[in-house]
């Protein structure tokens, strides 16, 4: 996964609400069985609407969103075409829980700051401005506006920072953990345990 | 302490604890062929294994056809995918149920099915609507590509715990409604983000009163609520849907299992970090208006108006305006199945309300079975005869026209009654529209050719 520190430019605006994975990434594009160069399908069937700011070539690393962003369903194919449409950070009062987690996995910073807060980037964006988002210091800040500090849990953040792979960490790290929960639970519910 | 049933199945599955997240042990892992070629290509990226083939169960769902199955699957694209399945299943040494044989579903049909399903246990698949099988006292949650991959090689996930829900339905349903109205209901008064980062529990008279099918609705749709997880407390309910089933335990096992499954209920003293009632027998037959669940009304209701705007584009979508009712709404579709009402007691109930009638001549009605076991079960009731000479399609199990990933879709404007469980736009075809309801509704709105109240419908 690509490590994602700082991240600098411009924003695009998308406020409405309960935008789901299917208007994000349409069902029927779920036959593909790759993850690489999903960009193109990011919002497809929106880009037909005149001034929907998705569109080919519109490019900007950061999107801000309206609440309940990502809801529905599980699919990381939503995240896979967002990063690969070149979005590194998506701002957003909410979002769905499948979606906020996966987008961790896929080297995008998914941060929630309240409306008001969320206000002066809307601004930024509409208006063409640089919005800053530094991870390492945990702030987001609109051109040469003081910045505001925005929450991550400690683990995710640092996933991020190095661009760490989930699996081979828990493996590397708690492969004893595993076994001795294994044993115990082998032991108290051996009807779990029937085949292997 | 005193616990709620969550904290309780959480707790039976800690593996390890830092930053206020829990490594979770993942006891059972259900596989379909949208949500995990990336998750077998990064295994192999990895150089991974599979670290317990037989606590993984696939199936392919989404994009099979429903019809025409001896010809083989006409769309290149869906055969490669369910092929590459099949391919991965092989390699990695997990049971593949195959989709000419006697198991094969949807896979939050066939989990429950099989007796994978069991209380007490964590289960998760690559699909949101995993929280169905909450209905059993199972902690189970919908996880992306990566996540299935993670569980597949190392049987665990970290995870933050949730706060906990209790929603409680007092009381009793009136005939004509069901659980899915229930879900519905609760979507409509708490919003579709209502139970983000909270675990549902369902309890009350009216739960305790539902079968596991019904119970498996209700926890299907609390991902629609925002939650990730539904839970109900096992029961003789529960037990009797599981014993004797293929993959339950049997003899000793199953004594020893039943013995632990029987402690799994909240303490009467458990606190819950957020408490809603609604009274089941003020539930109406609940429709869908817009494009989200939580746009839902009773069915003598109507669209709400469109305060500062928030409605514009769902409604424009629908092809409706603020103060317009749902009754009476003419439909081109309907649509009975998926994993939230392909059920045999969905089969039933939709049946029931056919009697002599046949479908609307406008209408095209689909009625798809959510396993080749549902099906089979439904012609030996007589159902299936029942559908085809009312003039409904009687399908091949799949997940067909919930999500439109397969050839079952609906062209642009297109109404549907629809017992699924999304009505975003586009989810049943690009520019369809989708209206969720209860399985009999639908077959009242697919004989009536318009939107009725299945409780003035005559029987």
């Amino acid at each position: 996964m690509t490590p994602l520190v700082r991240v600098v430019g411009q924003a695009i605006s998308l406020p409405e609400p309960d935008l789901d994975t299917d208007v994000i990434y349409p069902a029927r594009f779920l036959l593909i069985t790759e993850k690489q160069g999903l960009g193109r399908y990011a919002f497809h069937d929106r880009r037909d609407i005149p001034g929907f700011p998705i569109q080919d070539g519109a490019a900007r690393p950061i999107l801000i969103a309206g609440p309940n962003f990502g809801c529905g369903s599980s699919r990381e194919h939503a995240p896979w075409a967002l990063a690969d449409y070149g979005f590194r950070v998506i701002i957003s009062p909410s979002f769905g829980e499948i979606f906020y987690s996966n987008c961790f996995r896929n080297g995008i910073l998914p941060i929630r700051l309240g409306e008001t807060e969320i206000a002066p980037f809307r601004q930024a964006a509409s208006a063409g401005g640089t919005i800053t988002v530094d991870l390492e210091r945990c702030e987001v800040g609109a051109g040469n506006e003081a910045p505001i500090a925005f929450e991550i849990a400690p683990d995710r953040r640092q996933a991020l920072l190095n661009g760490w792979n989930d699996t081979m960490r828990i493996q590397a790290l708690h492969a004893r953990d595993i076994e001795s929960f294994e044993d115990r639970q082998r032991h108290a519910a051996p009807w779990l345990w029937l085949n292997g | 302490m005193a616990a709620t049933l969550y904290d309780k199945l959480w707790d039976a599955h800690v593996v390890a604890e830092a930053d206020g997240k829990t490594l979770l042990y993942v006891d059972r892992h259900l596989l379909h062929e949208v949500s995990t070629p990336q998750s077998f290509a990064s295994l192999r990226e990895d150089g991974l294994s599979v670290r317990r083939p037989a606590t993984q169960l696939a199936v392919a769902d989404h994009s099979i056809p429903t019809h025409d199955r001896a010809k083989g699957i006409s769309d290149p694209q869906a055969a490669a995918q369910i092929a590459l399945l099949e391919r991965n299943c092989g390699a990695f040494g997990i049971e593949y149920m195959r989709v000419d044989g006697p198991d094969h579903g949807i896979v939050h049909v066939v989990g429950p099915e099989q007796g994978f399903t069991l209380p007490g246990i964590t289960l998760v698949c690559g699909d949101s609507h995993s929280s169905t099988h909450g209905a059993f006292g199972t902690l189970a949650f919908g996880i992306g590509a990566s996540e299935c991959g993670t569980v597949m090689a190392a049987q665990c996930l970290w995870q933050m715990r949730a706060k906990t829900m209790r929603v409680t339905f007092p009381g009793q349903l009136a005939p004509g409604v069901s659980a899915k109205d229930m879900a519905l209901a609760l979507i409509g008064q708490i919003g579709a983000a209502g139970a983000v980062g909270y675990a549902i529990e369902f309890a009350g008279e009216a739960v305790r009163a539902l079968s596991m099918e019904g119970r498996m609705t209700l926890c299907n749709m609390a991902i629609e609520a925002g939650s990730r997880t539904g839970l109900i407390a096992p029961d003789e309910t529960t037990f009797a849907y599981l014993k004797g089933r293929k993959r339950a335990p049997q003899g000793t096992d199953w004594d020893q299992a039943l013995a632990f499954w029987q402690t799994l209920q909240s303490d009467g003293k458990a606190r819950f970090d957020c408490e809603i009632e609604i009274p089941a027998d003020e539930i109406a037959p609940q429709v869908t208006f817009g494009t989200t669940p939580d746009h839902v009304i009773a069915v003598d209701g109507a669209v709400p108006a469109n305060r500062d705007g928030r409605l514009t584009r769902a409604i424009d979508y629908m092809g409706l305006a603020a103060g317009a009712p749902v009754e009476g709404l003419e439909i081109d579709h309907a649509f009975i199945g998926s994993c939230t009402n392909g059920r045999i007691e969905d089969l039933r109930s939709a049946a029931a309300v056919i009697g002599r009638g046949h479908v609307h001549p406008r209408v095209r009605a689909l009625v798809v079975p959510g396993s080749a076991r549902v099906k089979q079960q439904a012609e030996a009731e007589g159902l299936g005869r029942i559908f085809v000479q009312a003039g409904f399609e009687w399908r091949e199990p799949g997940c067909s026209l919930c999500v439109a990933m397969n050839d079952d879709r609906l062209p642009p404007g297109a109404r549907c009654a629809s017992t699924s469980n999304r009505n975003f736009e586009g989810r049943q075809g690009i520019g369809a529209r989708t209206h969720l309801m209860s399985p009999a509704m639908v077959a009242a709105a697919a004989v009536a050719g318009r939107i009725v109240d299945v409780r003035e419908w005559p029987q």
